[in-house]
């Protein structure tokens, strides 16, 4: 085949997502229609523990742990404060701000006092990943087209109208969709990994909106594309020791400064070991989370019914599995994990929106493992253990908000299964096109019709 | 390759590929998916199948040689043909999007190798998406010079995100060019040159060379002559449009 001949119609795709009426007939009939593209559920938790978040589709559910209540979100803008899938959300580091974005184009930026929007920001392309700088001076999102842009804040000022911002580029990844943004623990640097198995890390500049142009390096070694990305912060290290999580069903550690591999740690072959499916490539790990603290990373594995625990040594700078916490009962494969700094405990949610076939539109289930506090690999009184619903903080209030019920039926839960399955991987897998369907597009490109 | 005297793309007297063999379209959209591979990392492209003389063995310790200029978008690979002659100690690769036009350059170098014991062995060229994947094939601060000769235009306002040349993908390139390190662009299309050299003016990380440097430089020469889309231009009367700019360490980078 000639090179020229080969098409990204991904790529394309997003060059025409103006006018995706013309390409529409082409695309399979469940894609047709964007509006039945599902979402994966979210959780973020605020560092110190005050609020927790949940994202289901459109829909922004935050339940505050000091008052032990529902928050009620303040929107000036009207209506619902998001009208698309919503594909990021993320505290800021110092825990005043709180950043959602997604497919409606719109990232807003929350006081976490007051739970109002301070800022609304209009992206050109939709939203596929957020980041909040350290010091909550700036908000970053990463858009389709691989370009992360940054946005500045005046600082959290609750008499202030909403700020309608203009966001510039801040860098890009060449075409590739950007999955995960972070921000070094001592905020120096800003991490970015996309779906060509690259992780980038770039000198967050003094001055952001002339853009981040000094690249500190590349941490290549993911065979498949990257999904999560998170901080191990040690003494040893202000800049802090990067994992990453991906399609390769590897964990991967990293010293960001040479973008050296420290250690890949395989989870897959684990992971299959303890689930039961034997479908191909059903360890893509979907999500990471550190556990301050304490040197374990929690990682969710799709289609492992609960998460596996590594464990890091930060001396020798190794990671290798300690355990697998199972979810016994429940078809529960975790979307999203969340931990704050303090309390030792980690949240997770699974869920999907847009549901078909089902008479509820969409699912979203909370769980929460303690024992973390003083786990140590020699502690052997205290393990991690999944709490049951009336031992999470916030109890039966907190599951009403950020589930929409108290309980989940299990009909809902195995109905939404496939579509939480299909979400991930329409999140994370290039689509795949047939001969046939690469023929017909270049039969039909825009640049051809004239000539019929 | 041994078969040559049955290989009708292969010129019988000069034992070099004949072009008319290996036409491939002008463009190539770079924003296409690959399906080629793709090295890891910079560790992991095997010198030896580029350098075989250099390289015998796939192995390479950490001090031996490194790749030092890259010709991006090398098209039939005129210019590093003379480089390769002009600098016989350094290495350098050719990257090139259009796997027939790649295939052409393979058979030219080899071709010369063997009619020239002991030359252009310093010299190859890989079929990447260099937009894409210069991470994969080069360290930090590796190169010390990289060169963009005559690229594709895109007119389209639409399109000028598929410029080889762009202030995103500069940062890339300041990541692989070592301080001192110089990019040499040319083109034929006034519209590209001035595009080109706003985005290098305007980077942090480059400053253009003096009229004296340039003038002392052997490689600015070579340019509009050694390429075959330079001797084109030059045919037909056409003007170019030329930026070197040297990759320099910004200030704000002191304390790094």
């Amino acid at each position: 085949m000639e090179g020229a001949q080969m098409e990204d119609f991904r790529i394309e795709e997003c060059e025409n997502e103006n006018n995706t009426h013309e390409d529409s007939q082409m695309e399979e009939p469940e894609q047709n229609n964007k509006h039945m593209e599902v979402a994966p559920a979210l959780i973020s938790v605020h560092p110190t523990r005050n609020s927790v978040a949940v994202a289901v589709g459109s829909d922004l559910r935050v339940f505050n742990l000091l008052e032990d209540c529902a928050v009620i979100l303040v929107d000036e803008a009207g209506g619902a404060s998001h009208n698309d899938s919503i594909r990021g959300i993320k505290y800021g580091a110092n825990g005043k701000l709180f950043v959602s974005a997604g497919d409606d184009k719109l990232v807003k930026v929350w006081s976490t006092e007051s739970w109002r929007c301070i800022a609304t920001v209009c992206s050109e392309k939709r939203v596929s990943a957020v980041a909040i700088s350290n010091d909550g001076l700036h908000v970053c999102f990463a858009d389709k087209f691989g370009v992360v842009w940054v946005v500045d804040l005046p600082g959290v000022d609750e008499t202030q109208a909403p700020l309608n911002k203009k966001a510039v580029p801040l860098l890009a990844h060449y075409c590739s969709i950007i999955t995960s943004l972070e921000f070094s623990p001592d905020g120096h640097f800003i991490v970015s990994a996309d779906r060509d198995f690259k992780i980038r890390v770039t000198v967050f500049p003094k001055k952001p909106l002339d853009g981040a142009h000094e690249v500190q390096s590349f941490c290549l070694g993911h065979t498949e594309f990257v999904s999560c990305l998170a901080f191990i912060c040690t003494p040893d290290s202000p800049q802090g020791i990067l994992v990453s999580g991906g399609g390769d069903s590897t964990v991967r550690m990293w010293d960001i400064i040479s973008g050296s591999l420290l250690d890949t740690c395989a989870v897959g072959a684990k992971a299959q070991f303890e689930s039961d499916t034997t479908e191909g490539n059903c360890s893509t790990v979907t999500d990471i989370c550190t556990i301050p603290a304490c040197t374990l990373i929690a990682v969710a594995i799709q289609s492992l019914r609960g998460i596996m625990l590594l464990s890091c040594d930060l001396s020798s700078r190794t990671l290798s599995v300690m355990k697998v916490v199972s979810i016994i009962g429940e078809n529960f494969v975790p979307t999203s994990l969340g931990s704050s700094i303090s309390g030792g405990l980690l949240w997770m949610v699974t869920g999907a929106s847009k549901l078909r076939g089902s008479d509820v539109s969409s699912l979203s289930r909370v769980k929460v493992i303690s024992g973390f506090e003083k786990s140590s690999p020699d502690a052997s009184e205290q393990e991690p253990a999944v709490l049951v619903d009336s031992e999470i903080p916030g109890g039966a209030k907190l599951l009403e908000k950020l589930q929409g019920s108290i309980s989940v039926d299990e009909k809902v839960f195995l109905a939404a299964a496939d579509a939480v399955k299909t979400a991930m991987c329409n999140l994370l897998i290039k689509k795949q096109y047939s001969d046939e369907k690469r023929e017909f597009r270049k039969r039909t490109r825009n640049d051809r019709k004239s000539k019929h | 390759m041994l078969q040559n005297k049955a290989n009708p793309t292969i010129n019988k007297s000069t034992g070099l590929p004949r072009k008319r063999f290996y036409r491939a379209r002008a463009h190539s959209n770079p924003l296409s998916d690959s399906h080629f591979p793709v090295p890891l990392s910079p560790s992991h492209v095997d010198y030896s199948l580029h350098y075989p003389q250099l390289f015998p063995s796939s192995d390479r310790s950490d001090g031996s040689k490194k790749i030092e200029f890259a010709d991006i978008g090398c098209g039939f690979g005129g210019l590093l043909i003379s480089l390769s002659t002009l600098f016989p100690e350094t290495l350098m690769i050719g990257m090139e999007l259009r796997d027939k036009v790649t295939e052409y350059v393979k058979e030219r170098i080899l071709g010369l190798r063997v009619a020239n014991p002991g030359q252009y062995q310093n010299v190859s060229v890989v079929r990447t998406n260099s937009m894409k994947y210069i991470p994969n094939y080069f360290e930090k601060w590796q190169l010390s010079k990289m060169f963009f000769l005559f690229p594709d235009p895109h007119f389209k306002e639409k399109n000028h995100r598929r410029r080889v040349i762009s202030p995103h993908l500069l940062d890339e390139y300041a990541y692989v060019l070592k301080v001192g390190g110089i990019i040499y662009t040319i083109t034929d299309v006034e519209e590209l040159g001035e595009w080109m050299k706003s985005c290098l003016q305007n980077h942090l990380m480059f400053e253009p060379l003096s009229e004296t440097e340039l003038d002392a430089d052997p490689v600015v020469k070579l340019l509009s002559t050694a390429t075959e889309e330079g001797q084109k231009v030059a045919r037909n009367g056409g003007q170019t449009f030329q930026a070197v700019y040297r990759r320099i360490k910004p200030a704000s980078q002191e304390n790094s």
